[in-house]
């Protein structure tokens, strides 16, 4: 597995491997989308109790799992740049953190709009929506100690290891809602068991999960690109490529 | 051995650096006693504030020492021989942790006492409040050290320090208020400490590797 990953980690490849599969990502990603939130959205039947407002869990929820997702994915980079001094694993750390932000974000926001008509508060302190502001904090901090340093290569390896210490809060995520008596309900898709939650509605809800994914991939080959070159610039192959002299 | 030979240089650095743990503790004082002239001198409502201003006056003193945990010893080479030299980098990170408890995180917990009067606590949460503060403060140096670690080359370290130290402080000023609350309600409280001592000792175990990384990579 090793021999066939190493190529990927010179930068020249990665860049064109990324290029690559953006289009399909982002076409993907597009579809995706627009089949689950409007499928969920729209064509669903209202819940008995919520009525329409629980729609809003077609953006909540797959917004909130990979925000924690694009928190693995980012630590998994972080673990990989800093065993194996990779560099373009600190590239990639860089660029899954304002992603993961602005989904832990979205999280946050249309899971305020959905507290505000069921629990009657915008804002409440339980366990889950404490560690998952404490997730955004974390994306903050490493974006914001990247910066810190005159030495970028530095202030690369330091945020890396930011994102490794912060993986501790993943599982307190996840187990919030079964450790405290949280007003935030417990998970309604699991693995194992059978779902609470009906067919028609977990369809689009599982797709628009998906599509999250996928958009969280083709954001980072974006931005993982533009990173490349940035870092790079004074590389022959990207003088040649963007056609300088 | 080798990390008393570190305590000892910690502690003489500290006993003549007074300022380094004095002025932490004077602020703590200040800001206590901020509370009452802010809210107003009812004497119950300071009780019920009384856990969280507690914590939060600890935090953000211990804060303010952890600046300059490393800057010195990075500026003039201390760090970068450390990391050349065939020295034990855990045992002296392990000294300047220890160091650093002693003289903020004990200083709190002597105190406490003082603290109790001005907010004008009960005796079953004073109590509380001296073992919360004996389990959270030695975390509270943990982390600050890593975050010290982490900052200790950057640019604009300060500020930056309590964006990243802060939310880290969250489940340790949740629990540990929390106690206090329970005894001063007469509950009881040994959960919460025992979280406190569980969260405690995952520090104790994982904290100084991440902070000797840190220390190696600033240097690198």
């Amino acid at each position: 597995m090793f021999k066939w990953l190493d190529p990927y980690a010179k930068s020249e490849t990665l860049y064109h491997f990324c290029g690559k599969l953006l289009p399909y990502l982002m076409v993907s990603a597009l579809a995706l989308l627009l089949l689950g939130n409007i499928w969920g959205l729209a064509f669903t039947p209202a819940d008995y109790q919520q009525g329409d407002s629980y729609r809003i869990i077609h953006i909540h929820v797959p917004s909130a799992i990979m925000s924690m997702g694009a928190y693995a994915a980012m630590a998994s980079a972080a673990f990989v740049a800093l065993i194996w001094q990779i560099k373009v694993a600190h590239w990639a750390v860089l660029a899954i953190a304002p992603i993961g932000a602005t989904y832990t974000a979205i999280a946050l926001i249309t899971g305020m709009a959905w507290g505000k008509p069921m629990w009657g508060a915008w804002w409440v302190w339980d366990a889950r929506l404490t560690s998952e502001l404490i997730l955004l904090f974390l994306y903050l901090g490493v974006i914001a100690l990247n910066g810190a340093f005159s030495d970028r290569q530095v202030g690369a390896k330091v945020s890396s290891l930011l994102a490794l210490i912060g993986v501790i809060n993943l599982p307190i995520i996840h187990f919030s809602v079964e450790w405290w008596n949280t007003l935030h309900q417990g998970a309604s898709i699991t693995k194992f068991a059978r779902p609470s939650i009906d067919p028609s509605m977990l369809w689009p809800l599982l797709i628009s999960i998906l599509a999250f994914a996928v958009l969280l991939m083709a954001l980072t080959c974006l931005r993982l690109r533009t990173a490349i070159l940035v870092n790079e610039q004074h590389r022959p192959w990207v003088r040649k490529l963007v056609g300088g002299q | 051995m080798v990390s008393s030979i570190f305590l000892q240089r910690e502690l003489r650095l500290l006993a003549r650096q007074k300022a380094d743990w004095l002025n932490p503790l004077l602020f703590f004082i200040i800001v206590l006693s901020l509370f009452p002239l802010g809210v107003g001198p009812e004497p119950n409502m300071l009780r019920i504030i009384a856990p969280g201003v507690i914590w939060i006056a600890a935090l953000l003193s211990v804060l303010l020492a952890s600046e300059r945990l490393f800057k010195d010893d990075y500026r003039n080479g201390v760090i970068e021989q450390l990391v050349a030299g065939r020295q034990s980098l855990l045992a002296f990170v392990l000294a300047k942790t220890f160091a650093n408890w002693l003289s903020t995180g004990l200083p709190l917990l002597l105190l406490s006492p003082v603290v109790a009067l001005l907010l004008g606590l009960e005796q079953a949460a004073l109590g509380a409040m001296a073992l919360t503060l004996l389990l959270g403060t030695p975390l509270l140096s943990l982390l600050s050290v890593m975050g010290s670690a982490l900052t200790m080359a950057a640019d604009k370290g300060g500020i930056l320090l309590a964006l990243l130290i802060l939310p880290l402080y969250i489940p340790l000023l949740i629990f540990a208020s929390s106690a206090i609350e329970a005894a001063s309600m007469g509950l009881g409280y040994q959960g919460q400490l025992a979280i406190l001592l569980a969260m405690l000792l995952l520090a104790l175990a994982l904290v100084p590797m991440a902070v000797t990384s840190a220390l190696r990579i600033n240097v690198s």
